[in-house]
């Protein structure tokens, strides 16, 4: 296995004299391509393939981290069934993701079907769209938690203003959640403005140009030409949306810290109190391996995705 | 430019305002959403806490409070965490870089014949967010396995994870494999051994996707939050996003105000610097930041 077939190679007429050469070329490139190597495979090793593996082990264990592990077999997975406390993180997690459907799917689309038509200032909309993705998610979450104040915050003060309010919008059990999923559509959607934006200028113009033609309207043409033209991204920005959703930490954890009463508890959530509120680290890789099962489920489905629209 | 609406559309009269008017809402619209947050962030920063209270309605305070912004820097030693910050900021982004082009160059130049099992095994971990295997990995940092080493509360905890990164390898393999084979082949038969090639062929060339790895990098590692907090306990030696949570919870909240305000500051310059890279790499990676 040590000959390196290059593709431009492969049928050229080799005269005896080079090919010695590139054999030991290929040697060569097969003790420099270990030394190149190196920095990926150690820290791979250390930091994504052995985590891989030692969390599936760890799922299997009763451990502190600092002692001896003990092996339980599915002793953690049936505990963690056990516990109520998962059917909430759970429901709380695919409520989160679906709202992120519902408000933070459609706004991008429009936003970027509106900026589509600019033909002037089209640098500047974008940089104004980009700036919420700047910030870090720790001061975006802070910043809202301030704004979301039920006295002092400036949602009720300004609703005050048009005689609405005061909402609790982080204090009851029933906002909390469609609070924290405005902000983190605030927080993201820029990004995937700039995405549909970039697909929708790639759309042929003549196909707005036979449309109208035919006496489409601009409605019509967005609703018959514009989307599904774009429905390939559309796809794979739903998909990365629910595994990013699936995932979402920062939020809940700063802003609302899960309350009031359990409301704003994600699975990512639940699986920092197991292993470093409890202790019990057992349970929480046990329920990491689970979601991690459901990620790379989705992960499959969205490379299939990217296969069939990029090509 | 013509588009969804074409040439003959925008000559009509009614159509003209319609769009007009979509457009002027369109960017009152952004304005409010976009800038809004941030500008009232910056307001806030140099607004006494009482007047923050009353009135954040406020366009402008009644009168600054600069000190503020220096308090913030003194009191709660946002300087302090700041360059906590900047230290794992920047030792992330240069883990990353070495990590990514040594790999990509074995994976794309010397192409050794077990490349394409390596190369398969770090796609394959794009399944799986490191988000899952947290766990695994807090093990790992407190007893690094056959070294032995406790990497909690060094910025090496931070650092050396952030290296196993596959988009950053995907990325620079597919820039060097556009680069031709012949001028790596003619500088074997001109004697450069796979070093030379490397530092006088192939990274000179790959300054455009260098530029994009480092923006991804920097802007990424700064947002970075959970990780930081497991990996970093010690407050002294927490960045940035980890403390200001804590410091939330007891600061006088106009100095708050200006703490997050200082915090976004690198970010946003960087941003705006760079604005037409990221822009673009976001548009053509579709790595949404």
């Amino acid at each position: 296995m040590t000959t390196d077939v290059r593709p431009e190679r492969v049928g050229a007429p080799a005269p005896a004299a080079p090919r010695r050469r590139f054999r030991k070329v290929s040697q060569r490139n097969t003790v420099a391509g270990l030394v190149f190597l190196l920095p990926t495979l150690l820290i791979f090793l250390y930091f994504s393939w052995g985590p891989i593996v030692r969390s599936l082990v760890m799922s299997l264990q009763h451990t502190n981290l600092i002692g001896p592990a003990r092996w339980v077999g599915l002793t953690n997975f049936t505990d963690l069934f056990d516990d109520p406390m998962l059917f909430t993180a759970v429901r709380n997690s695919v409520w989160f993701a679906l709202l992120a459907l519902v408000i933070g799917f459609p706004v991008p689309l429009l936003l970027a079907v509106a900026m589509s038509t600019l033909r002037r200032l089209g640098g500047l909309f974008r940089v104004l769209v980009y700036l919420p993705v700047v910030l870090p998610p720790v001061v975006s979450v802070l910043l809202w938690k301030w704004f979301y104040d039920p006295d002092s915050g400036l949602f009720n003060q300004a609703l005050h203003v048009v005689g609405l309010g005061p909402y609790p919008w982080l204090q009851s059990g029933t906002w909390a959640m469609p609070s924290l999923v405005l902000e983190a559509t605030w927080a993201g959607a820029g990004g995937t403005v700039l995405i549909y934006l970039a697909a929708l200028t790639s759309v042929p113009a003549e196909l707005y140009e036979a449309a109208e033609l035919d006496g489409a309207s601009i409605r019509r043409r967005v609703w018959h030409i514009a989307l599904p033209q774009l429905r390939g991204i559309i796809l794979i920005m739903l998909l990365l949306q629910v595994i990013g959703t699936l995932q979402v930490f920062t939020e809940p954890y700063v802003m609302t810290d899960g309350g009031p009463n359990d409301s704003t508890v994600t699975v990512l959530l639940l699986i920092y109190r197991y292993a470093f509120i409890d202790g019990n680290f057992g349970m929480a890789t046990a329920l990491s391996v689970l979601l991690a099962v459901v990620l790379a489920g989705l992960s499959v489905v969205y490379l299939r995705a990217t296969r069939r629209w990029s090509s | 430019m013509t588009g969804l609406v074409t040439a003959s559309d925008r000559r009509r009269p009614r159509i003209r305002l319609a769009l007009g008017s979509v457009q002027a809402a369109l960017l009152l619209a952004v304005v409010v959403e976009g800038a809004g947050p941030i500008l009232w962030m910056a307001k806030g920063s140099v607004t006494g806490t009482q007047e923050l209270l009353h009135h954040p309605l406020a366009l402008l305070p009644t009168s600054p409070q600069w000190s503020n912004l220096a308090h913030a820097w003194t009191d709660l030693q946002i300087g302090h965490y700041l360059f906590n910050t900047v230290v794992l900021v920047g030792g992330s982004w240069l883990v990353q870089l070495i990590v990514a082009t040594t790999g990509g160059y074995a994976l794309s130049v010397l192409r050794p014949w077990f490349g394409r099992y390596v190369y398969g095994a770090i796609l394959a971990t794009l399944f799986i967010p490191a988000t899952v295997t947290l766990i695994a990995q807090y093990q790992t940092i407190l007893h690094l396995p056959v070294l032995g080493l406790n990497l909690v509360n060094t910025p090496a905890a931070v650092w050396l994870p952030a290296g196993a990164n596959a988009f950053n390898i995907l990325l620079v393999k597919r820039f060097f494999d556009a680069i031709p084979r012949d001028l790596y082949e003619a500088a074997q038969v001109d004697g450069a051994g796979p070093f030379a090639v490397f530092w006088r062929i192939v990274l000179p060339m790959s300054t455009p996707i260098l530029a994009v790895v480092s923006l991804l990098t920097v802007m990424g590692a700064w947002k970075e939050f959970l990780w930081p907090m497991l990996a970093i306990s010690d407050p002294a030696k927490q960045p940035l996003a980890v403390a200001l949570p804590r410091l939330a919870q007891s600061s006088d909240q106009a100095l708050l105000i200006a703490g997050l305000f200082i915090a976004s500051l690198p970010p946003l310059i960087v941003f705006l610097i760079f604005q037409r890279y990221i822009i673009r790499g976001v548009a053509f990676t579709g790595v949404k930041g």
